[in-house]
């Protein structure tokens, strides 16, 4: 089901790439900010929303995810190494789903030490595991939305960002009710849920927020392999 | 089809001298399209063991023709079989299929041997290792092997691409454009390990568009122009079976004018210019009355003749030919 040797190539193909040692800085910069709030003893209440949610959870996390997720397949496709992994007897789902665990494996392993050891700046070290736990999923449900990005269409990142900083960033908190539509409330429902806080506002309730996230992964990770099954090689020349 | 039936069909078919297994190519009236463009027009043919050369100049489809025979597009019509089970939609087909690509994609964070073993550890062969050994030293890469592929030669690449793909000692290889950026001696070797997989009963497929390079390597051809078809056999074959293409000779004599004269009294002759700088160009109908006639027309006359060169035998002639008719 998953092919190490794929999961281990693409690991060391993304830390050869400068898109991804670029957004490194970001994650280092969520923690950073949030030790300096402590070591100014600013208010828990005054930092939380906009450190750990506004620039963490709504910013960091998907750019990540969508940098990550983009790149595992969509950076193979585009430069042509793709054909080395498509011409081997494998499934497509052993293909998708090492690459989705590999993309995932980065970005949850990032997010959740960066917004674990944020959170434990507020001094809650429930809402730190909670925080934690959160970005677990949402890491993983952000990272099978992108791979199946990836396949479905040849900019990802455009459409990504579109996405990301519209309805994660603006349309999910405005519209009432589309926090079930959005991957940025399924992490703080978790989080409250867990580390029962009320630090973070949040009006989706955890059972709701897993089933939707694993409703998402699952189409998401379906369609990824669809569209790989079918997915036609262009030559350049003719 | 499963992976087992497959190795089945690929080896009960005609069995090969090396004791690789034989697989066959087959296309039956194979149509590809874009949009409104056709890149590849009702094409027919079958491949069998031994080295068969494709060539086309560039645009003719040649890439378009691999990926169909690879698996890695769908006919808009007609069908594509390998080992008689169709090509697309079926990531078995690999274990009987290498391609080496056109497009010089290769992942250059890797070293050469990385490369290798990775690709023979995908197609989860029983001892990876060895078979990554024997494949690069196919090659003649185990000197570089421990180089990053980002410090190859163009020619290197070509050549560990190639070991990458054959590591699981395919029966059929498909190589896009494969001498494209080699030097004389890289290329001469990259035709001596086709020749040898070709001799081993593999189906070897390469393109090009440089005519020297099907010459050498394969005396069986595919020729595609604009998306057809245009020829299908042995390439000298082909190109005689073109007996009404005028062809153009350049004749060096001891006396160019008396000779062309003479020349002129023959019907396969359709007309002879004399070139300022010496010697004459002839166009004849047919090249085999013509290449008879000379000799006879010279001792006749007693003009001694010091040079005959066919002076179109370019690809580029051929396909014009072929293009304009």
């Amino acid at each position: 089901m998953i092919n190490l040797t794929i999961v281990r190539t693409t690991v060391r193909a993304l830390f050869g790439r400068s898109r991804f040692l670029l957004l490194l800085p970001l994650p280092v910069l969520v923690v950073g900010l949030a030790g300096l709030m402590r070591v100014f003893d600013v208010a828990t209440t005054e930092w939380a929303i906009p450190i750990l949610v506004g620039l963490g959870v709504s910013l960091v996390l998907p750019l990540l995810s969508l940098i990550v997720g983009a790149s595992v397949l969509g950076s193979e496709i585009d430069d042509g190494t793709v054909v080395h992994l498509l011409t081997k007897p494998l499934p497509r789902r052993e293909i998708v789903l090492s690459k989705l665990v590999a993309a995932a494996g980065v970005t949850v392993l990032v997010m959740a030490v960066t917004l674990g050891v944020a959170a434990w700046f507020t001094g809650e070290a429930a809402l730190a595991g909670g925080l934690a736990v959160g970005a677990v999923l949402g890491g993983l449900v952000y990272s099978a939305l992108f791979v199946a990005l990836s396949l479905v269409s040849r900019r990802p990142v455009l459409i990504g960002l579109l996405y990301v900083l519209i309805w994660e960033g603006l349309l999910a908190n405005l519209l009432p009710g589309a926090g079930v539509l959005s991957v940025q409330h399924y992490v703080l429902a978790v989080a409250t849920g867990i580390s029962d806080t009320d630090l973070l506002s949040v009006n989706l309730s955890m059972p709701v927020a897993l089933v939707m996230s694993a409703l998402v992964v699952v189409a998401a990770t379906g369609l990824a392999i669809n569209r790989l099954q079918v997915f036609r090689l262009t030559g350049e020349t003719g | 089809m499963t992976a087992e039936t497959l190795k089945a069909s690929a080896t009960a078919d005609a069995p090969a001298r090396g004791g690789a297994p034989a697989a066959t190519v087959e296309l039956s009236h194979v149509s590809r399209w874009y949009g409104n463009v056709v890149a590849v027009n009702d094409v027919t043919m079958t491949l069998g063991p031994g080295v068969t050369g494709l060539l086309g100049p560039n645009g003719a489809g040649k890439t378009t023709l691999l990926h169909l025979m690879a698996g890695l597009l769908s006919p808009s019509r007609g069908t594509v079989t390998v080992a008689g089970a169709s090509a697309w939609r079926r990531p078995e087909l690999y274990r009987i299929l290498g391609l080496v690509s056109e497009r010089e994609a290769v992942p250059e964070y890797l070293t050469g041997w990385e490369f290798v073993l990775t690709s023979a550890k995908l197609h989860k062969l029983p001892d990876p290792t060895a078979a990554a050994r024997r494949a690069v030293e196919l090659v003649d890469m185990t000197a570089a092997e421990g180089r990053r592929i980002g410090t190859y030669s163009k020619g290197m690449r070509q050549r560990i691409r190639v070991a990458a793909a054959l590591v699981h000692e395919p029966a059929v290889l498909l190589l896009d454009e494969p001498f494209n950026g080699m030097d004389p001696r890289q290329r001469l070797h990259m035709m001596e390990v086709l020749h040898r997989l070709g001799e081993q009963g593999r189906t070897v497929l390469f393109s090009s568009h440089i005519l020297e390079e099907v010459a050498q390597l394969s005396g069986t051809v595919q020729v595609m122009v604009a998306g057809r078809l245009a020829a299908s056999g042995d390439f000298r074959a082909i190109r005689r079976l073109m007996t009404h293409r005028p062809h153009v000779f350049t004749v060096h004599s001891s006396d160019d004018r008396r000779l062309a004269v003479a020349l002129l009294a023959h019907e396969a002759v359709q007309g002879v210019e004399l070139d300022p700088a010496g010697g004459l160009t002839v166009r004849t109908s047919d090249y085999g009355t013509f290449t008879r006639t000379l000799p006879a027309v010279a001792v006749a006359e007693g003009i001694r003749v010091t040079r005959v060169l066919p002076s179109d035998e370019s690809l580029e002639s051929v396909f014009s030919y072929l293009v304009a008719s």
